[in-house]
């Protein structure tokens, strides 16, 4: 990649260990029947966002993407590897998170949003609080971020509940702006709002983008919006990345067995009794994060899964330019372990 | 053309709140075949969900049907005493909820749960009851189902737990089903797999579906015909395929202009601009006249519905006919 990338993960992986009580490990102790098992969220993922790119991160619930959103937007520290944004540590040696440059916009503009603070308030509370403008200027300060994504600038004096769905997500793209991010991690912005709207928060946001030279890290499970709004896409799948590439390339000729079969599950829009395709759907479910399948964890579910696939876990190897899959199809067979 | 399996006319349900009527479902009219899959589609506010919940009496205080009639084999649901309503319900039509969690209780097991739901409707053993049930669920696909009959829904996955929802449903073989957001809640690859074994189903057990959605992809490839609702009106209806590929009514247009897929990448998405009107202060007129780029003077007054060629809409602006 020419341009140098702006957000790095290095080897991030994050375990969530079960907190027990006091009643739980006496009982363990003495041999009882215990959830001691760790969850292994996000496993060994490295990725690289360029400055100005929208990578889509993508993958069914479980899939550890919300996960690894909130590693990379430093709100939550990895149990292992790194983050980095310009090539500084985004989380600093006391486990907090140093830099204001990237921000989160959260799925559900109803519970990220206080219901008891203005709009403006709500707007101000932290550029004031990193001294990007003083109390004094904040109000001219608010009303020029809620007319940059659509909203009246009066607006600033109402609360949250006087909003519709759409209208908050704007005053929740608004409060990440105002911090002046470099970096915005969007976390199913669109996925709790209705058909009509859905396209007018993506073309904000491709908006927003274009007019000041953000990039985005998009976290979705909705295929189509993914493929309209990235660059690249990431494919998740327990943990780990399974597939990453340039996004027409990916799903054009997805590479992953995985990946091939979450883009043969969405549905179409038919507009043709001709085109009524009976098709396959994927078998089975994904299996429980807390005891993931050895070797290549989609293998239980893997048409073209052999004796290899339990054994060994693929890496994620460059199979093209500027294409990753981790898969074992393509390196070497799924037969013998290499 | 056999019969129609059920006839809805002229279908109102408003619900009378402190701050106004809610007029929910205003005039909805619409019928179903025997085999027939039907979606209706709207947005949030459209009344879909609640049309849906119209045919089954399960309106509750402060909403009540107003007015209208719903024929199903040969009687009107609206006029129907409760208990008349409740041999109906859950025998002859059954519902599936969007949300599967909070449609099984989470204290019995699913194999008791579905004998209630049988017993409810038949006198009969236990044994007799849980084999019923044991087909059902063999019926939707679930992998050995015995053993699901000792389960809890809390040790089912979201899918699972849903397909135990839709076999409840189909427990006594109705005539109708009403599915509600069945897939919403479920992933893309769990949605694909459902959505597969309803048509399935459908199509062995000749059951008819009115399947309720805001997705249109999802609806595309499994109603015959569809209508597409706005602020408690049909503002379209017909075949499923034919709307789609030729919608008549700017909204429908506007809906399917704005699916990504449809666009090429990266580039605005063509939008509906606003959003859906609050169903308190509805302009008069068309409900979808101020976020129409068609709208003119005309579309103050509230326009007829109009059919031909199997199909019908509500717009003094029909777009793909000669004016």
């Amino acid at each position: 990649m020419s341009v140098p990338p702006i957000l790095s993960l290095d080897a991030v992986s994050k375990r969530f260990d079960p907190r027990l009580t006091l009643g739980d490990r006496i009982a363990a102790a003495i041999g009882g029947d215990v959830e001691t098992r760790a969850v292994q969220a996000v496993r060994d993922v490295s990725l690289s966002v360029a400055k100005g790119e929208t990578l889509g991160l993508v993958g069914e619930s479980g899939c550890g993407k919300s996960t690894l959103g909130r590693i990379a937007a430093g709100i939550m520290a990895p149990t292992s590897g790194a983050v980095r944004l310009d090539g500084e540590p985004v989380i600093g040696a006391d486990g907090r998170k140093h830099t204001t440059r990237i921000q989160t916009v959260f799925q559900d503009p109803f519970a990220s949003l206080n219901p008891r603070i203005t709009v403006g308030d709500t707007l101000a509370e932290g550029p004031i609080a990193h001294g990007l403008v003083t109390a004094g200027a904040s109000r001219a300060y608010v009303a020029e971020w809620l007319d940059l994504v659509g909203l009246d600038p009066s607006y600033a004096s109402r609360y949250p509940h006087q909003f519709s769905g759409g209208q908050r997500q704007r005053i929740a793209i608004a409060r990440a702006l105002a911090m002046k991010p470099d970096v915005l991690v969007c976390d199913e912005p669109v996925a709790s709002l209705d058909v009509s709207i859905q396209a007018q928060i993506v073309n904000l946001l491709l908006k927003l983008k274009r007019e000041l030279g953000l990039t985005y890290l998009f976290i979705s499970h909705d295929l189509g919006v993914v493929r309209h709004i990235s660059e690249r896409v990431a494919i998740m799948y327990l943990g780990r990345i399974v597939e990453l590439g340039p996004t027409l390339r990916l799903y054009e000729s997805p590479e992953h067995p995985y990946t091939q079969a979450l883009l043969a599950s969405v549905p179409r829009l038919v507009t043709s009794d001709s085109d009524l395709a009976e098709f396959r759907p994927i078998a089975g479910e994904i299996p429980s994060p807390l005891a993931p399948p050895p070797g290549c964890a989609f293998h239980t579910r893997c048409l073209h899964a052999g004796p290899r696939c339990s054994a060994e876990s693929p890496a994620l190897l460059a199979t093209r330019t500027g294409r990753a899959t981790a898969c074992h199809l393509y390196t070497g067979g799924v037969e013998k372990a290499a | 053309m056999s019969a129609p399996l059920l006839e809805v006319e002229n279908l109102a349900t408003h619900f009378f709140t402190r701050a106004g009527v809610v007029r929910a479902v205003d005039g909805v009219s619409f019928s179903v075949r025997p085999g027939q899959v039907v979606g209706l589609v709207g947005e949030s506010g459209s009344g879909k969900s609640v049309t849906g919940y119209s045919l089954l009496g399960l309106v509750d205080p402060p909403g009540r049907v107003v007015g209208g009639s719903i024929r199903f084999e040969g009687q009107d649901l609206v006029t129907l005493p409760p208990d008349r309503l409740r041999t109906i319900r859950g025998r002859r039509i059954s519902m599936v909820f969007q949300d599967a969690t909070a449609t099984l209780n989470p204290v019995l097991s699913v194999g008791d749960q579905m004998l209630l739901a049988v017993k409810a409707h038949e006198s009969i053993s236990d044994k007799a009851g849980l084999a019923l049930a044991l087909a059902s669920l063999s019926r939707v696909g679930i992998p050995d189902p015995a053993s699901r009959l000792n389960a809890y829904p809390h040790q089912l996955s979201g899918g699972m737990r849903q397909r135990v929802a839709i076999a409840i449903a189909l427990l006594h073989r109705p005539a109708l089903v009403i599915a509600d957001e069945p897939t919403t809640a479920l992933d893309v690859s769990v949605q694909a797999q459902i959505i597969h074994e309803m048509r399935e189903l459908v199509r062995v057990s000749g059951t008819a579906v009115i399947w309720i959605t805001h997705d249109l992809a999802t609806v595309s490839s499994l109603a015959d015909d569809i209508l597409v609702m706005y602020a408690g009106r049909v503002v379209e209806s017909g075949p499923t395929r034919t709307i789609l590929r030729e919608p008549r009514h700017p909204y429908t247009r506007g809906l399917l202009d704005s699916v990504p897929s449809r666009n090429p990448p990266g580039v605005d998405l063509p939008q509906i601009p606003g959003s859906t009107p609050s169903l308190l202060s509805l302009p008069p007129g068309c409900p979808f006249a101020p976020r129409c780029g068609f709208a003119t003077g005309l579309c103050a007054t509230m326009p007829a519905v109009e059919n031909g060629e199997g199909r019908t809409w509500r717009c003094h602006h029909p777009q793909g006919i000669a004016a």
